[in-house]
């Protein structure tokens, strides 16, 4: 890797040995079972080491011995905090595989469960970073909204976090009476709420100062490692797959992408509040009109897709999430890869770290808004 | 210059101070009480496994189908049967379902032709031990009984 911002001599400082200080894994800020092992020279990091894999369960070798539809509710446990879009990239790479395509009122619900989820993972995201920096109030607020959604989602499908919402070739469940309702009035109740966030943290003193200059990645950093989503967003690159590559109808949707400049822990987090912005906007459209018609596709009733392999991507609350399913003609994949944004975006910790201070190690571990049940699998 | 302004007199934290204060009034407290009281689920909400009974008869509505032993995905219901001469038909005998193993994705409810097994309300599902666990065709008859706690 030739990409780190700050380039530093082998030797430390008036040659004093480096100090390896291990952080994790039971460590709160590492937001789950993360171990970085720092390379200290005073309070200046000079190198990070992540060891990941406390919590490998071998998601991607279970599904070689499950069915298509019995492997749906172990991509929920994956990305944990985004369940719903787990759930909809693994579907929709399936019906690729299918040739099939959800009807347009499964379409739309999928859309308004997605959207939802993106807001809670972010407020979850908000909360916990805000918390890592010292900020304790937003994550009692955070929480409070993000229970709304989980209200809604335990109405449509009966569950909270691990959802299973989607089935391959459509939904399970119709949805239910006054979920409209729902969707607009937490539209309504969480505009102002933002506002609320925005005043406790994007003009605190404190908070910018955390934040500002702090795990700068640039473009050009972003595109070598691969990260995508907020992250690659918060430096400049207008790049988000719901535009460049629209998926379940995403492009009858009005919504910006928004963009900073200059990549760094603050920038992503402006990034991520606007994005919840964008969210509701989308949200406010879909629910306007939900087409009538079936929620599900003309699916065979034992999924035996033809042979081949497919790769399909979705926008997932912290980035590309893609699937890659090869298929031998058989009832059970013969492998899948899952393509997790996190595992990706935090390859770049070494290179945003480089050069830190200590204190600043945990704002940037909380920038990238981890989730090691992706990390592992 | 004003933004100086701001700086000097504080203005930033006293409006984040504001946001917490407003939110001190007693109509934001959202803390569920919950031993004392019980949360409501939603109606569709997928907890404890039952297995249904007719409402007037109280035979069991379940036909032996075994489709729920093959769509789950953890392999945790066993579906015990015996072919009655009389009638020529599966009768059911035993059913276990490993509770332990459970991770309530709702494909069992799903697969089941006549909606005798139902993941309903009942989310109080710790127990004491590995084979507490294992709940068989009574227990899922009877379904939980949760401890009502007064205060």
């Amino acid at each position: 890797m030739t990409a780190h911002s700050n380039p530093l001599p082998d030797s430390t400082f008036l040659d004093s040995s480096e100090l390896v200080l291990n952080m994790g894994p039971q460590h709160p800020s590492t937001h789950g079972v993360l171990r970085v092992i720092l390379k200290l020279d005073g309070e200046k990091i000079i190198g990070t080491d992540c060891v990941i894999g406390y919590l490998h369960r071998g998601v991607e070798k279970i599904a070689e011995n499950r069915t298509y539809a019995m492997f749906a509710p172990y991509v929920d446990r994956m990305d944990y905090v985004a369940a719903v879009s787990n759930g909809l990239g693994y579907c929709l790479a399936v019906e690729k595989l299918l040739h099939l395509e959800a009807p347009p009122r499964a379409q739309v619900v999928r859309v308004i469960m997605t959207e939802l989820q993106r807001i809670a993972s972010h407020l979850l995201w908000l909360g916990t970073h805000a918390l890592d920096v010292g900020a304790l109030t937003p994550l009692f607020y955070v929480m409070r909204e993000r229970e709304e959604i989980m209200k809604i989602f335990e109405d449509y499908c009966g569950a909270r976090l691990t959802t299973h919402a989607f089935r391959i070739g459509g939904l399970q469940y119709e949805v239910h009476e006054g979920l409209e309702r729902q969707v607009k009035q937490f539209c309504g109740m969480f505009l102002p709420k933002l506002d609320e966030y925005e005043e406790l943290l994007t003009q605190n003193r404190m908070w910018v100062a955390r934040l500002t200059n702090v795990g700068v990645l640039n473009a050009e950093q972003c595109k070598q490692y691969g990260v995508t989503g907020p992250m690659l967003r918060a430096a400049g690159v207008e790049w988000d797959l719901r535009k460049a590559q629209p998926y379940s109808g995403y492009e009858k949707y009005e919504f910006d992408i928004p963009t900073r400049q200059n990549g760094d822990t603050y920038d992503r987090y402006i990034v991520r509040m606007q994005e919840m912005r964008q969210s509701v906007r989308i949200l406010r459209q879909a629910v306007e009109d939900i087409p009538a018609g079936p929620i599900m596709g003309k699916v065979p009733k034992v999924i035996k897709p033809p042979a081949g392999e497919v790769y399909v991507s979705i926008e997932a609350p912290k980035g590309e999430l893609g699937y890659y399913i090869v298929s031998d003609g058989s009832t059970q994949p013969y492998r899948l890869r899952v393509r997790p944004p996190s595992y990706v975006n935090l390859q770049s910790l070494d290179c945003m770290a480089r050069g830190a201070l200590i204190a600043d190690i945990v704002a940037i571990i909380g920038t990238i808004d981890i989730v090691l049940g992706e990390i592992d699998r | 210059m004003r933004r100086l302004l701001r700086k000097i007199f504080l203005i930033d934290l006293l409006e984040g101070l504001w946001v917490t204060f407003r939110n001190q009034h007693p109509k934001h407290i959202c803390t569920e009480q919950y031993p004392a009281e019980r949360p409501q689920m939603a109606e569709r909400y997928r907890g404890a496994p039952r297995l249904n009974n007719h409402p007037e008869t109280g035979e069991t509505l379940c036909i032996a189908c075994n489709l729920c032993a093959v769509a789950c995905p953890e392999n945790l219901i066993v579906v015990g049967s015996e072919r009655n001469e009389q009638t020529r038909r599966k009768e059911l005998t035993t059913f276990t379902y490993d509770t332990s193993r459970c991770m309530f994705c709702g494909l069992c409810e799903d697969a089941c032709p006549v909606d005798a097994l139902e993941l309903t309300q009942d989310f109080e599902l710790a127990g004491f031990s590995r084979e507490g666990m294992i709940w068989d065709r009574q227990m899922l008859e009877e379904g939980p009984k949760p401890t009502r706690y007064k205060f």
